[in-house]
C-alpha cells in the first residue's frame, strides 16, 4: 500500500479544492454516508469518503490520478444525504477539472467520451449520436463499442446519419473558442 | 392554457424521438402550449460539466438567453439532464462573478429572468389531476408499473425544487390517475449508471441490472421513466445486461409520456412504442379494453 | 468623593494584551479618584486584603475593580467593599477581560478600551449610592415539574429534607422514559424493578402531592415566594374513588388508538391504566378516540366500574400553589426520524426506533417480551442497529451528540443476542462514545462475547427486498461500502429537548438554548442552577443525560433547594425600580408592561392615582423605567443619569455638541 507523509500534505491543493468548490472540506468527519450511498463504489479505486479524505490530508497525487474521480456519475446522492450538508458530487467535479488540467486521464475512455462529445457539439451545436460515437471509437482505439447495439438502433431510426446543424452554430463554437483561449476557472 | 418555451434537447432528435414526439403530443392533448426555443443548442450534458462549470453554464445559458428574447420566462424540457444544466447555470449564474464569467463566453449575455422546469413538474404542478382524468379514454387497468425517476429529476433537493429526493411520486401519482397499478418501486432515485454506457459499459449493466431485478421482484411489467439517458441504459442495453448478468429480463421501458398519450388515447403514430427496443406488446397486452372492465 | 481603582492582571489572561499599569496610571487622572494600582490577582485574598486596606488607609468611600465579568466576581468584591466597612452597592465593576483582553489582539488599543471602560465606570460610581436590602421570608415548599427518573430523585430527596413537595408530570404516571426501558446499562438490571420502588415512595411519602395528567399553566413570583397555577387535565374519572382493578380497560369497546406507551406498537383501549407499574395506578380515558366523549354514546365503563368513578362531564381543574423553589426535570424528547428520508419515512414496518424495540424486549410490553418483528410477527435473525439518527447531524440541525446511544444500541445488541441465540447484531457507529464507569467495558462486552458485528459507517439508505430490508452502509475501516440483508432495523434516535419546553421556560423566564434546552448558570460552576433565582434543573431537559447522570443531578437540585429554603429569610436585591409620586400622573402604562407584575396602582391622600413598585416581586428589568411617558420610575443603581454618566465618559464631545 502507498504509505503517506501527512507532514508533507500540499496545502495549496486543499485551498485550491476548497476554493473551486466553495465547499469546506474540514467540516467532513468521515462517517462514509457518501460511499454507502455512491452506485459506482464498486468501480472506483478510492471510494468517495476516501477521496474527501485525501484531500483533507492534501494527497494531491492520489486524487488527481485516481480513477474514482472519473467514474463519479454525478448522481448526486453523496450530496443529498451528506450529513454536514457537503456537496460532495461538486467537489468530484472540481477534482475531475482539476485531473483535466494537470493532463491525467486513468479512466481514458471516460475522458475521450467527454471530449468525442463536446467536439461535436462545438462542430454541429448540439450532440450529433452518430458523429461522437465515430469519433470516440476512433479516438478510444475501442473499435466494437456497442456495434451490438447498432442494428437495434438504426432499425429504430433512433440515430440520425445527418447532424442537426443548427443556425447558431459559430455562436456555440466561439463558446468553446473563448473558453480554451480564457481557461475560465470556477 | 399555459405557453410554456420548450427545450427538446439533442437525444430528442435522436434516440430519445419517441418521448418527444409523444411530450408534445400530451401537452397538445393537455392544453399546454409548447413553443420551441429558438435555434436552441446542446446545454453541456454531463461532459461539459465534468469539464468546466463555467464552459457548462454558458453552454447551458446560451439557451436560456434564447428564452429572453423570445420574451418568455418559462422553459420546460422533458430531459433530467438538460433541467439540472440549466438549473445549475441559472443558480451558479446568481453569482455575478460567475455570471460574468460564463457570459464572457457568450455572444448575447443571460440576464438570468428564466425559470426552468421538467416537463413533469408542469404536468404535475399546473394541470389538474382530476382534468387529466376526465380526458382518459383507456384507463391502464390491468398494468403494473415500476416508475423510475433517475437520479438527477429530483436532486439536489435544494437546486432541484421538487417532488421529494427520496420518494418522487409525481410520475406514480399520474399514471396512478391515468389507472395503472404502480408499484412501490424502491429504487426510484438510484443511479442507472449514467452517461458511463459507452466508456464503461460494466458499470450501466451492473447497476441498471440491479433496477431491473427489483422492478422483476415486485412483478412489474413495465418501467415508466421520464430520462432519455434512463431509458437508453435499461432498454436499448437491456441485451447487454442480460448477457453480463446472465439474466433473461424482458421488461419492457416506456416514457411516461407514451403510456399518458395511450391512455388519453391519441394518435399511436406519435407515441412510438415502436422505437423501444424491448417489445412492449405483452405488457401493453395487459391494459384491460374498457368494454371488457365495464 | 474618594474612589480606588484597582487594575487586575488576572495572571496573563489581562496582563497578555493590556498594560494594566498604564491604564491604572491614567485611571488616576480621572475625577475623583485618589489611588490607583494594579494587582496580579484581584479577587485572591491578598487581592481582596489590599483592597481593604486601601479603603481604611486611604479613606476611600467608592472602589472600582476592572477585571473580568460581574457574573464571575461581582459578589466577591461587593463583599470585599463590605468587609471594609462600605456599602456594598459602593462599587463598581470594568469587565476588561471578556470586553477586551480575550476579544482584541492588539495591546495599544486594548490598553485604550480598558482605560475608557473603567473612565465610565469611575462616572458611574460617583452617581452611586448606597442601598439596602430588605428580608423576606420564604415558602417552605418546592414545585417539582416532570416526573421522569431526575424528578422522583430530586422529589424524594427534597422530601426526605422536610420539605413539602409538588410534583407535576404531564403524563398519566411517573416514570418517564426509564419506566419504558426494558434493562438498563452497564449492569443490565431490569429498569422498572430498579425505578419501582421509587415510584412507590413518591406515592407514598407524606410531604408529597402528586399531580399527574397536569401541567404547569403559570407562574409568578420570585425565589422564595412563587405562585403556580396548575392545569388538571379531565380524565373523566373521579381519582378519588378509582381503586384501579382494570374492569374498565378490559371491557372499553374502543381499542383502536395508538398506545404511546408502547410508542405506538400496539393500540390500546380508550380507557386504560398505562402499565401496570403505573403510578398512580388509576384509569384515565382518551377523549379523541372514547366513543361516547366523540360520538355521545357507550358507556360501557361507567356500567362496569364497581365505584362509579367514572365522570364524562368532567373538566380540567386549576389549582393554585405557593412554592419557595421550582425544580424543572422535564426530560426530552426522542428525535423523529422521519426526517431521514432515506430511511423510508414510516413507509417499512420493520424500521423501528430504539424506544420502539425496548417495548418489544419488555415483558410488560406488546409481545410480552418476545422479539417478534412488526410486519410479520417472525423472529429476527439480523437484526441491523443505525447509530447517530438525529446525533452529530448538522444537515437535521442536530449537531450535538446524544450521549447514551451508543450504551443503549451495546445493551440492545447483547440483549437481542440473549433473546435470540441464533440472531446477528450489526452495529453502525460513527465513534463509540462511552466515558462512563463500566462503560467501554460493557461495549467491549457486545462485540466480545455476544459477537455483535460493529460497522463503522454511516447507513445511506434502506430499501425492501422481498421479506428483508437491504441495508446499505459504509464500511469505512474496510474502505468501502457494505449491504447486509436485514430481519429488523433499530433506528438508535437521538435526543431533543422535551416538546413544550421552550414555553415552559418562558413561563420560568429560564432561557433554552438553540434547540430548546434550559440553560444552566453556568456550565461548570452552576450546572443545575438557572439564571433565575429560585429556579434549578435536574437531567436531561438542561442537555441529554444518562439514568446516573440524571439522578445524580435530581440529587444536585435538592441540595440547592434544601439549602435555600433551610435560610429563616431571603434578602432582596435592592436595585429595584422606584416611583417618583410628584411626577407620576397615574397612567397606568407601567403596570400594563411589567412583566412580573410588580407594580400596583395605588392612591395617594389627595385620591390621585399612582404607581407602586412590590420591592420583592420587581426583577430590576427597566422596562417601566423606558415606558413611563413621564420619566417618573427609576432603576435604583441604574437610573438615567448613572447611565448616561457612562455614556458621556465615553463619548463626551458629540453628546455635548448636540444636546447641550
Amino acid at each position: 500500500m502507498q504509505i503517506f507523509d501527512l507532514a508533507a500534505a500540499d496545502h495549496a491543493f486543499i485551498a485550491e479544492v476548497q476554493a473551486r468548490s466553495h465547499q469546506d472540506i474540514k467540516t467532513c468527519y468521515q462517517c462514509g454516508n457518501c460511499t454507502a450511498g455512491c452506485p459506482y463504489t464498486f468501480a472506483y479505486d478510492y471510494s468517495v469518503s476516501q477521496i474527501m479524505r485525501l484531500i483533507q490530508t492534501g494527497q494531491k497525487d492520489a486524487v488527481l490520478k485516481s480513477r474514482s474521480i472519473w467514474l463519479c456519475g454525478s448522481c448526486q446522492s453523496c450530496t443529498t444525504r451528506c450529513p454536514n450538508n457537503i456537496d460532495v458530487a461538486l467537489i468530484m467535479d472540481v477534482c475531475r477539472h482539476m485531473a483535466r488540467e494537470a493532463g491525467y486521464a486513468t479512466e481514458r475512455a471516460v475522458k475521450v467520451f467527454a471530449d468525442s462529445f463536446l467536439n461535436s457539439v462545438s462542430r454541429y451545436g448540439r450532440a450529433f449520436e452518430l458523429g461522437l460515437m465515430t469519433e470516440y471509437m476512433a479516438r478510444s482505439g475501442r473499435i466494437f463499442t456497442d456495434v451490438d447495439l447498432a442494428p437495434s438502433a438504426l432499425m429504430r431510426n433512433k440515430l440520425p446519419f445527418k447532424p442537426h446543424r443548427i443556425q447558431g452554430r459559430d455562436q456555440v463554437a466561439r463558446i468553446f473558442e473563448r473558453f480554451r483561449k480564457g481557461g475560465a476557472h470556477a | 392554457m399555459h405557453n410554456i418555451a420548450y427545450y427538446p434537447g439533442c437525444s430528442g432528435q435522436g434516440t430519445s424521438t419517441e418521448y418527444d414526439r409523444s411530450t408534445r403530443a400530451i401537452c397538445q392533448a393537455l392544453d399546454i402550449a409548447l413553443t420551441d426555443v429558438e435555434d436552441w443548442s446542446c446545454c453541456g450534458s454531463s461532459p461539459a460539466h465534468t469539464v468546466n462549470h463555467v464552459l457548462s453554464a454558458a453552454l447551458s445559458a446560451r439557451n436560456l438567453a434564447q428564452v429572453e428574447a423570445m420574451g418568455m420566462t418559462r422553459v420546460a424540457t422533458p430531459c433530467p439532464s438538460c433541467l439540472s444544466n440549466l438549473r445549475t447555470a441559472t443558480h451558479k449564474m446568481k453569482d455575478p462573478d460567475f455570471q460574468s464569467k460564463a457570459n464572457a463566453l457568450l455572444d448575447t449575455p443571460y440576464r438570468n429572468t428564466v425559470d426552468v422546469q421538467s416537463v413533469l413538474q408542469v404536468l404535475a404542478e399546473h394541470v389538474d389531476p382530476e382534468y387529466i382524468k376526465s380526458k382518459v379514454v383507456n384507463p391502464l387497468t390491468g398494468i403494473k408499473i415500476a416508475c423510475y425517476y433517475g437520479c438527477i429529476m429530483n436532486r439536489p433537493p435544494a437546486l432541484m425544487q421538487f417532488d421529494h429526493h427520496e420518494n418522487p411520486m409525481a410520475m406514480d401519482n399520474l399514471m396512478a390517475a391515468i389507472g395503472a397499478e404502480v408499484v412501490p418501486f424502491p429504487l426510484k432515485v438510484e443511479c442507472c449508471g449514467a452517461s458511463f454506457g459507452i466508456p464503461r459499459g460494466d458499470i450501466v449493466h451492473k447497476l441498471s441490472g440491479k433496477l431491473l431485478d427489483a422492478g422483476r421482484r415486485l412483478g412489474a411489467d413495465c418501467f415508466v421513466t421520464a430520462c432519455p439517458l434512463c431509458q437508453m441504459n435499461l432498454d436499448l442495453r437491456q441485451g447487454q445486461i442480460n448477457d453480463a448478468l446472465h439474466e433473461n429480463f424482458k421488461i419492457p421501458i416506456f416514457y411516461y409520456t407514451q403510456l399518458l398519450g395511450y391512455a388519453l388515447g391519441l394518435d399511436r403514430a406519435e407515441l412510438g412504442f415502436e422505437k423501444l427496443c424491448v417489445d412492449p406488446r405483452r405488457a401493453l397486452g395487459k391494459i384491460k379494453q374498457p368494454a371488457q372492465t365495464r | 468623593m474618594r474612589i480606588g481603582v484597582f487594575i487586575c492582571h488576572c495572571g496573563s489572561n489581562i496582563a497578555g494584551t493590556v498594560d494594566c499599569p498604564s491604564v491604572a496610571a491614567t485611571a488616576l487622572t480621572y475625577p475623583d479618584v485618589v489611588f490607583s494600582t494594579d494587582t496580579m490577582y484581584a479577587c485572591s485574598e491578598p487581592g481582596q486584603d489590599a483592597i481593604i486596606q486601601a479603603v481604611k488607609e486611604k479613606n476611600l468611600d467608592g472602589v472600582v475593580v476592572a477585571s473580568c465579568t460581574p457574573r464571575m466576581h461581582e459578589q466577591t468584591f461587593r463583599r470585599a467593599v463590605e468587609r471594609a466597612g462600605l456599602n456594598r452597592y459602593m462599587f463598581e465593576m470594568a469587565n476588561i477581560r471578556e470586553h477586551v483582553s480575550w476579544i482584541g489582539k492588539t495591546k495599544d488599543l486594548n490598553t485604550n478600551k480598558a482605560a475608557e471602560l473603567v473612565r465610565m465606570a469611575v462616572e458611574k460610581l460617583r452617581r452611586n449610592r448606597p442601598l439596602f436590602a430588605k428580608r423576606f421570608e420564604t415558602v417552605k415548599r418546592v414545585l417539582v415539574i416532570g416526573g421522569g427518573v431526575a424528578g422522583i430523585q430530586a422529589a424524594l430527596d427534597c422530601a426526605d429534607g422536610g420539605q413539602e413537595v409538588v410534583l407535576v408530570e404531564r403524563e398519566q404516571s411517573i416514570g418517564g422514559k426509564m419506566a419504558k426501558l426494558d434493562k438498563t446499562f452497564p449492569t443490565v438490571d431490569c429498569s422498572s424493578c430498579v425505578l419501582g420502588p421509587k415510584m412507590v415512595d413518591i406515592a407514598q411519602h407524606p410531604n408529597i402531592t402528586l399531580y399527574t395528567c397536569s401541567e404547569v399553566e403559570s407562574v409568578g413570583g420570585y425565589v422564595g415566594n412563587f405562585q403556580v397555577t396548575i392545569r388538571k387535565k379531565a380524565t373523566y374519572v373521579d381519582w378519588s374513588k378509582c381503586t384501579g382493578c382494570g374492569l374498565c380497560v378490559e371491557k372499553c369497546p374502543s381499542r383502536k388508538h395508538p398506545d404511546t406507551f408502547n410508542e405506538g406498537l400496539c393500540t390500546a383501549p380508550s380507557i386504560n391504566i398505562p402499565f401496570p407499574q403505573a403510578i398512580p395506578k388509576k384509569a384515565a380515558i382518551n377523549a379523541a378516540s372514547c366513543i361516547m366523549l366523540t360520538k355521545g354514546k357507550c358507556g360501557v365503563c361507567a356500567k362496569v366500574c364497581p365505584v362509579k368513578c367514572i365522570d364524562f362531564e368532567q373538566k380540567d381543574e386549576l389549582v393554585t400553589v405557593d412554592v419557595g423553589a421550582v425544580v424543572v426535570a422535564t426530560g426530552y424528547d426522542l428525535f423523529d426520524w422521519h426526517k431521514y428520508p432515506q430511511y423510508g419515512e414510516g413507509r417499512y414496518k420493520d424500521v423501528i426506533t430504539s424506544m420502539q424495540y425496548e417495548r418489544l424486549l419488555s415483558a410488560s410490553g406488546p409481545t410480552g417480551g418476545h422479539i417478534k418483528r412488526p410486519s410479520d410477527g417472525k423472529e429476527p435473525k439480523n437484526v441491523v442497529f443505525i447509530q447517530c439518527v438525529g446525533s452529530r447531524d448538522r444537515s437535521v440541525n442536530r449537531p450535538y451528540c446524544s450521549g447514551f446511544c451508543c450504551m443503549y444500541t451495546a445493551k440492545q445488541a447483547i440483549l437481542t443476542k440473549d433473546h435470540v441465540p441464533d440472531s446477528q447484531s450489526f452495529v453502525f457507529y460513527m465513534d463509540i462514545r462511552s466515558p462512563g464507569k463500566m462503560y467501554d467495558e460493557f461495549t467491549r462486552r457486545a462485540m466480545e462475547e455476544y459477537g455483535a458485528q460493529y460497522v463503522r459507517g454511516r447507513v445511506s439508505m434502506i430499501y425492501p427486498q422481498d421479506d428483508k430490508l437491504i441495508v446499505r452502509g459504509a464500511d469505512t475501516l474496510a474502505g468501502t461500502q457494505v449491504e447486509v440483508p436485514a430481519d429488523l432495523v433499530v433506528l438508535a434516535v437521538g435526543a431533543e429537548s422535551a416538546r413544550g419546553a421552550v414555553q415552559l421556560g418562558e413561563k420560568l423566564r429560564v432561557a433554552p438554548d438553540q434547540y430548546g434546552f434550559f440553560v444552566e448558570s453556568h456550565p461548570k460552576l452552576k450546572p443545575v442552577e438557572t439564571n433565575t433565582a429560585g429556579v434549578f434543573l435536574a437531567g436531561a431537559c438542561q442537555g441529554p443525560k444518562d439514568i446516573p447522570a440524571s439522578v445524580g443531578q435530581g440529587s444536585a437540585a435538592a441540595s440547592k433547594v434544601l439549602g435555600l429554603l433551610s435560610k429563616k429569610e431571603l434578602e432582596s436585591d435592592p436595585a429595584v425600580s422606584r416611583v417618583n409620586p410628584g411626577r407620576c400622573v397615574g397612567c397606568g402604562k407601567c403596570v400594563q408592561t411589567c412583566p412580573f407584575g410588580a407594580i400596583k396602582m395605588i392612591e395617594d391622600r389627595f385620591g390621585n392615582p399612582k404607581a407602586e413598585v412590590i420591592d420583592t416581586v420587581c426583577q430590576g428589568c427597566g422596562i417601566c423605567t423606558v415606558t413611563c411617558p413621564q420619566g417618573a420610575i427609576q432603576l435604583e443603581h441604574f437610573t438615567d443619569n448613572q447611565i448616561l454618566a457612562e455614556v458621556n465618559a465615553l463619548c463626551p464631545p458629540k453628546m455635548f455638541a448636540n444636546f447641550e
